[in-house]
């Protein structure tokens, strides 16, 4: 369970972005996280909810992108998604593949805000 | 509202003192393997009889991690090489900052091999990069042939399984041939040796992919001075 330390790593990761945006706050952060990045989705929404929690980022929202590994047929150059663990070309039929993604554990994008604008008056009124 | 692209590391900072720390090995030619597993599976047990085995004036040493207890560094200690507790206090992995820090204190230009052994955690240690030249897993015949297929990460990283306790193999239900298969489906020609720490078993073969890393670092690291 390092999810705790993941989620901690997200939160600053924003903090330092948002000294950039200066008059702003942050909305929305994504993350990229692999499917052998060893990284359990549910526990690192949790873990980030529960540092959040009565902290002025208490509203920012955690996007979760799924990566699932993806070979390389080294043969045909054929790209596919690995289902069950089988690395075998779908097309050549190849064994000689070469996993090209699936380990993320990668920050994406930050949506920002300025402060006091349209949307901020949306929110509240919802 | 605007949309910034991060596109970075999670664990950016981890990384970044991980690169240095590869970076000083590489200096110093120091290979460096973080050795990995479930917690009982044998990885002291798999150093007590490398240092066993390693000439007394070997450029040995280890840094080993726990979350209590200083154990395994007592253990480890026999063998008069250096070796250092990394008592993690409740944290279940070792980060980048860790090893730097226990690494503060000693010479690396004294070193040639140093093994991390991490804490006991087939999980969460396979996402922090210590600096490492490659990661080890070992595997135990009494925990299953599935875990490969149960705790993938672990296994697609590591650049060796060693499969321990074969000593148990007429006594567990364990099937050999399936856990080699298991552990090729995560991560296709992975390199698997099959030891007994306890009778000794095998454990030439260990030895010999040991030798061989050494050398191929060595010439690697001469490569790059020259």
């Amino acid at each position: 369970m390092h999810e705790m330390g993941i989620a901690n790593s997200v939160l600053e990761a924003v903090r330092t972005e948002m000294r950039r945006y200066p008059g702003s706050y942050p909305c929305k952060v994504a993350v990229r996280i692999g499917e052998m990045a060893a990284i359990d989705q549910d526990a690192l929404r949790f873990c980030f909810e529960a540092i959040i929690q009565e902290t002025d980022l208490a509203s920012l929202e955690l996007a979760i992108e799924f990566c699932p590994r993806r070979h390389r047929c080294q043969g045909c150059g054929r790209e596919f998604v690995v289902h069950d663990y089988d690395s075998r070309c779908p097309r050549c039929a190849s064994l000689e593949t070469t996993c090209i993604s699936g380990d993320e554990l990668e920050l994406a994008y930050l949506e920002v805000e300025e402060y006091g604008s349209s949307t901020v008056g949306a929110k509240s009124t919802q | 509202m605007d949309r910034v692209p991060l596109e970075r590391k999670v664990l950016s900072e981890n990384d970044r003192i991980a690169a240095e720390l590869r970076a000083r090995f590489q200096e110093h030619g120091v290979l460096c393997l973080n050795l990995i597993s479930s917690p009982g599976s044998g990885k002291t047990s798999l150093l007590e009889r490398t240092l066993e085995i390693l000439p007394r004036h070997d450029r040995v040493a280890v840094l080993t991690g726990d979350i209590q207890t200083e154990n395994d560094a007592n253990r480890l200690k026999r063998f008069h090489f250096p070796v250092k507790q990394i008592t993690t206090g409740g944290t279940c992995h070792l980060d980048a900052r860790m090893i730097e820090r226990h690494l503060a204190d000693w010479p690396l230009e004294d070193l040639d091999l140093l093994f991390i052994e991490n804490v006991g955690n087939l999980v969460c240690p396979s996402s922090y990069d210590l600096g490492e030249a490659a990661k080890v897993v070992v595997l135990s015949v009494t925990e299953g042939e599935d875990k490969p297929l149960k705790y993938p990460s672990i296994f697609f990283k590591s650049d060796l399984m060693v499969l321990n306790k074969i000593d148990l193999l007429p006594y567990v239900p364990f099937d050999i041939t399936a856990a080699a298969e298991n552990a090729r489906k995560v991560h296709p020609g992975m390199e698997i040796v099959k030891v007994s720490c306890l009778t000794g078993n095998g454990l030439h073969e260990w030895m010999v992919w040991l030798g061989e890393r050494r050398r191929a670092h060595k010439s690697l690291v001469q490569q790059t001075v020259s």
